[in-house]
């Protein structure tokens, strides 16, 4: 049997540096909790709080947390099942293994 | 000793934590829409690690002895604000007999919110289940119908619209300290953030 052999984390850093890169406010969610799946930009934000609080607008639960220290800041995402993002056409992907 | 850092310390009120400004109003926070709980279905729940319940209905929250505690509170925004009257509950008089090994509790509210405290700061005086503001009924808005008082800590420890506590024997990190925020919360060591 062949082990299947993994790469090292620092492989995603531009994988992830092209998707953060985006324009977040067309993207799409899909929320964790209700299956809803909407437009980011159409979440319910509650600012006037220690941090940014993303609520899905057909059931309420949490999507998104974004907190920013002066010196760091934290995404909190597990409301979210995936985020969709619209990328540049690049018809070579999916890549061949 | 340095005079002139003596000097520019000075001009900051010593009951004012670090980095804290001083306020007259009372600023409202919110992490979500404010939950309504009519009173005749409002319960305050002590469950401990062992399963075990306790539940409390309004008026039987009300039958318990009344304290009116004024403290000075600390928001990890910034604010502060001093002098402010409460009137509810000791956490001494709830967890007064409770059988338990537990060394956490995780406050829970209506809307989901959670927050998480060493058992030993709900303890000795330090922590009550307020249901009144200023000798008013305590405003949904500020947590009403009734909120977690922990003012020794950062404010988003005194959990709004307070439903319950579990007690636990493992730290279990809340609503917002497990996005950024410090496990403990002190305001006189400025523990705001995870790592501070």
């Amino acid at each position: 049997m062949t082990e299947m052999s993994y790469l090292d984390g620092n492989m995603l850093d531009g994988p992830l540096r092209e998707l953060l890169a985006v324009d977040l406010s067309a993207a799409t969610g899909r929320c964790a909790s209700c299956g809803m799946v909407g437009p980011m930009a159409g979440l319910r934000v509650y600012a006037h709080a220690p941090g940014l609080v993303g609520r899905c607008p057909a059931c309420a639960e949490v999507m998104l947390r974004l907190v920013r220290a002066p010196d760091r800041a934290w995404l909190d995402l597990r409301g979210a099942t995936y985020l969709q993002v619209p990328m540049p056409t690049a018809p070579s992907f999916p890549r061949p293994l | 000793m340095s005079p002139g850092f003596q000097g520019r310390r000075r001009t900051t009120d010593p009951a004012l934590p670090p980095g804290q400004y001083l306020t007259e109003d009372f600023p409202v926070l919110s992490a979500g829409p404010t939950p309504r709980v009519p009173l005749d279905r409002w319960e305050f729940v002590l469950a401990t690690e062992t399963g075990d319940e306790l539940r409390w209905s309004w008026a039987e929250l009300m039958a318990l002895p009344q304290e009116t505690p004024t403290v000075d509170i600390h928001c990890v925004t910034r604010w502060s604000k001093f002098g402010t009257s409460w009137q509810g509950v000791s956490l001494d008089v709830l967890l007064d007999g409770v059988d338990t090994a537990a060394d956490y509790a995780q406050a829970h509210s209506y809307g989901g919110y959670t927050t998480n405290l060493p058992l030993d700061d709900l303890r000795d005086g330090q922590a009550w289940v307020v249901h009144g503001y200023d000798g008013e009924p305590l405003p949904a808005e500020h947590g009403g119908p009734a909120r977690l008082l922990v003012p020794h800590l950062y404010f988003w420890k005194s959990a709004k619209w307070v439903r319950g506590l579990r007690l636990t024997v493992e730290d279990e990190p809340g609503f917002w300290e497990t996005a950024g925020y410090h496990d403990y919360g002190d305001p006189w060591r400025e523990q705001r953030y995870q790592g501070d």
